[in-house]
């Protein structure tokens, strides 16, 4: 290891997409609701009231462990993290300890200097998600808070990776590849507003660690790595020392600040959650099947459709995005890979949109109007934006535009037309200019109104002036 | 109806369901135990105005069993103490004598009954929360075996240790009590689905019991030792075979119980921040000093120091010299139960070391800690244990316990059902 090389572990933190809470029938769809309207006496704490675990939940959450070849123990239990935080409406979170539902296991990313790497895992552990805290006014300046218990009791995994991520790519990359494990899994839904919540450590090799608490985003999470490696480097290359300390990200800003002081640090008097016997999960897992995931869906790409691996790479890592082009490839899927991953992509990232919002019958149409030659590749870009944009249909658009590539008639006629025009141009070209033919070119693309095949025309008056 | 013994903190006549098995039948209820509609408040000043939105489990079978819930009765604050003193809201005295404490934590239950306020009543049992004021008051108190009756509504103080549990006059009461509230609720996950469905056999014959040496030991008034004797021979003369046995556990059982107890305490107590139930905080302070005035100001003295003790006991680098050596002593004890019911069918012997105590005689912690040690082992091994009058000490009354093995309620309910029928008859 280098002498200033970075080292990265993070734990994150994903709400399972299960209909109901961890532990209470509440439905956990609170997101266009009103505050304090998904909950019962057991989500709000209320003194008398029990945990029941969600099986789903447990489900899902064995699914994760057996996707990332984590080992399950036979028995896990769930534990009281005792701490006091309005958010908090039991005084304790239950969580797991010392007795989780899996331990080791890692997941395949692909590392910063090629190739693949396999980053270990320490452990996955279901536990319940807090409250929310509003504070009126914002921030620091806030006068009151106001507590929304509608996410209490979500529930929620957190894995913790070990610290084998060598730089803020790889941790997103990391990110990226969990997130479309889990969307295979069928156990995670990303696009719901803080479904995700990481905690990074990161260190300079010989120097202390700093946490970095309460990333909330994909993108957030390599920008508030970034921002704190230069600012370590910075602190050691004045000979300053680094505080082992937590740190927040201030995701407007894009950087981390100072949090929680050492006086404060908690001490969560862990122990067994009385109320729930260990749960013997080992006889569940034989009827835990797994479907394919996404390396192995990047194989059959590859396999099955002939796709370069980059293609295959970027249309698995995402199941929505895979299962598109699954539905588009037809007859031409090296074309429609290329359409996808390269162009569709590219106009839905300029418009902030996900692959969920295409229409892939339409995106069919166009990929048919390309591979029989009917339209150009120019023009099918100028179609898609216009599909993406508007309810219009392709062949609409290329017949209302005019787009489709002309007849050989219409580009004889042209090409006869131009030669008569340009009688200087035509000389200059017998006599050995090659300029010539360019000009010629582009005034029968002028007269095709780019219809043409640009190709095709220069070719077709070559054979002309041949002659 | 008069209540001079300040047994009751609210007085209701909800009647249930026309008909049904305890249809027309008074039940009161303690005030650890959500009541939809009715406040709730452990004792505790810390929840005085908070009305639970929803019953416990035990409390909509009592509705549907036809039981008319005639109030909520005064405990020890969160079932913290032996004698009922410990109330938020004034002790409640003996009925037997107003001198004396009525026991605790179940002390409302136990006096309404013996004052014929209540024909029946619903105690908790952490460590003998049932059958103390059962034995002082000179009534029936049965804890169930731990997973028998859903907790679901019982405001927590020791989820590991406490059942909810009968109290009545009779053993037949008691009986009947069970059936209704040991029905399953899939809301409590430490039940086990065994309803109750027995009528009493009053029968020991062939029965073994045990009489465990410890029981009899230093701290056992002499006089209800021999109070107690006296009734193992009635049930020896009744046909059981008696042996004497002996529990060399014992000397760990109330170290083991005091940490369980109060470091689950400890954690269960949390909750109470003045946020969403009880007295609300100052707002005008953030939040840690409000939460914590709210605390220091509605807690009672005993409750705090158990707070204390828990949160000490759970510590960072005193878990395993505290907490986790107290599971171990309990898993002790448990062995030497099974160990014993490996030859017995019952174990016998007092109640409580005493009759009941004078009001305020028990001044320090530490000796109103000592009197629980004859009922906390049966909560460390979660096994059934009844108290049942057996006769009297200068005119105060004597409990006779019975413990049986997990899940074998209806065992400890015959004997108790067979003693009762020869000491009436």
């Amino acid at each position: 290891m280098s002498a200033d090389q970075v080292i990265i572990g993070l734990e994150i933190h994903c709400q399972l997409d299960t209909r109901t809470k961890l532990f209470c029938g509440c439905s956990t769809d609170y997101r266009d609701d009103g505050p304090n309207t998904h909950v019962c006496p057991v989500c709000l704490g209320l003194p008398g009231t029990m945990p029941a675990v969600n099986r789903r939940a447990v489900e899902y959450a064995l699914r994760v462990a057996k996707a990332f070849n984590c080992e399950i123990p036979e028995e896990c239990e769930f534990s009281r993290k005792n701490y006091f935080y309005p958010d908090l409406p039991k005084g304790y979170q239950i969580t797991q300890y010392d007795r989780p539902l899996a331990l080791g296991g890692h997941i395949v990313i692909e590392a910063e200097e090629g190739g693949e790497k396999k980053v270990r895992l320490t452990r996955i552990h279901m536990e319940e998600d807090p409250g929310r805290l509003v504070h009126r006014g914002g921030g620091a300046r806030a006068r009151y808070s106001l507590v929304d218990y509608n996410r209490s009791g979500v529930p929620l995994i957190e894995i913790v990776t070990e610290p084998d991520l060598r730089s803020p790519k790889e941790a997103r990359r990391l990110l990226a590849k969990l997130r479309a494990t889990l969307e295979y899994l069928g156990v995670f839904d990303s696009e719901k507003e803080g479904s995700l919540r990481v905690d990074a450590n990161v260190s300079i090799a010989g120097h202390d660690r700093v946490e970095i608490k309460n990333i909330s985003s994909y993108k957030g999470v390599e920008k508030a790595l970034t921002f704190e490696i230069t600012r370590q480097r910075s602190l050691i290359r004045r000979g300053a020392t680094v505080e082992r300390e937590t740190r927040h990200f201030v995701e407007a800003r894009g950087t981390t600040t100072a949090s929680r002081s050492k006086v404060e640090e908690h001490d969560y008097r862990y122990f067994p959650e009385p109320d729930l016997p260990p749960l013997r999960v080992a006889s569940w897992l034989d009827d835990i099947a797994l479907p394919e995931l996404p390396d192995a869906r990047r194989e059959r790409f590859m396999q099955q459709y002939g796709l370069s691996i980059n293609h295959a790479r970027t249309l698995t890592g995402d199941l929505r995005l895979a299962e598109f082009f699954e539905a588009v490839a037809g007859e031409d899927p090296v074309l429609a890979a290329t359409w996808v991953a390269d162009t569709l992509l590219g106009e839905l990232n300029y418009r902030d949109r996900t692959i969920a919002t295409v229409d892939p019958i339409r995106f069919r149409s166009l990929l048919s109007l390309v591979g029989s030659g009917t339209i150009t590749d120019r023009s099918g870009v100028e179609v898609l934006r216009l599909v993406l944009d508007t309810p219009e249909e392709p062949a609409s658009i290329v017949e209302r535009l005019g787009l489709a590539v002309t007849g050989d008639d219409a580009v004889a006629t042209a090409i006869a037309e131009v030669l008569a025009e340009q009688p200087q141009a035509v000389a200059d070209y017998r006599a050995g200019k090659g300029a010539a033919l360019n000009y010629l070119a582009g005034q029968v693309m002028k007269k095709t109104r780019g219809r043409a095949d640009p190709r095709e025309v220069g070719r077709r008056l070559a054979e002309a002036l041949a002659e | 109806m008069d209540d001079r013994f300040n047994a009751y903190l609210l007085r209701s006549d909800v009647p249930g369901r026309r008909s049904g098995p305890l249809a027309g039948r008074t039940v009161a209820i303690k005030d650890n135990i959500s009541t939809a509609g009715m406040e709730t408040t452990c004792g505790s000043r810390i929840l005085k105005g908070y009305v639970p939105p929803y019953d416990a489990h035990v409390v909509s079978l009592l509705r549907d069993a036809g039981a008319t819930i005639n109030g909520k009765t005064n405990m020890d604050e969160f079932g913290m103490g032996t004698t009922t003193e410990n109330s938020g809201f004034g002790p409640t005295l003996n009925p037997v004598d107003t001198t004396r404490v009525p026991g605790g934590s179940s002390g409302g239950s136990a006096a309404a009954v013996a004052a014929g306020l209540a024909e029946m009543a619903l105690g908790t049992d952490t460590g003998g929360s049932i059958r103390c004021p059962a034995a002082f008051c000179g009534i029936v108190g049965f804890k169930p075996t731990y997973g028998r009756v859903s907790r679901y509504g019982l405001v927590a103080y020791a989820n590991s240790l406490e059942t909810i549990g009968p109290m009545g006059r009779t053993v037949g009461d008691i009986s009947a009590l069970l059936r209704v509230i040991s029905r399953p609720d899939p809301r409590d996950s430490t039940m086990q689905g065994l309803p109750y469905e027995h009528d009493p056999v009053p029968s020991v014959r062939g029965r073994t019991i045990g009489v465990p040496a410890e029981f009899f030991g230093e701290g056992v008034d002499p006089r209800v030792a021999a109070k107690v004797r006296d009734s193992i021979e009635t049930l020896a003369a009744c046909g059981a075979k008696v042996v004497p046995v002996s529990m060399p556990t014992m000397k760990f059982a109330l170290a083991a119980y005091y940490i369980t107890c109060t470091s689950e305490a400890s954690s269960n107590l949390a909750r109470y921040d003045g946020v969403r139930f009880g007295p609300g905080a100052e707002v005008q302070r953030s939040w840690h000093d409000a939460f914590t005035a709210v605390r220091a100001e509605h807690f009672g003295e005993e409750v705090r120091r158990r707070i204390l003790l828990g949160t000490f006991a759970l510590s960072a680098g005193y878990y395993g010299r505290y907490y986790g050596k107290a599971q171990t002593a309990r898993a002790q004890v448990a062995a030497d139960f099974e160990r014993l019911f490996r030859s017995v069918d019952l174990l016998a012997g007092p109640t409580m070391p005493t009759v009941a105590f004078r009001l305020g005689e028990l001044a320090d912690p530490l000796s109103m800690y000592l009197a629980d040690i004859l009922t906390v082992p049966a909560n460390l091994a979660g096994v059934p244990a009844i108290s049942v009058p057996c006769g009297s000490v200068d005119g105060l009354p004597v409990g006779l316990q019975l413990m049986g093995r997990p899940f074998d309620d209806e065992t400890v309910i015959d004997a108790a059902a067979a003693f009762e029928a020869e000491v009436t008859a």
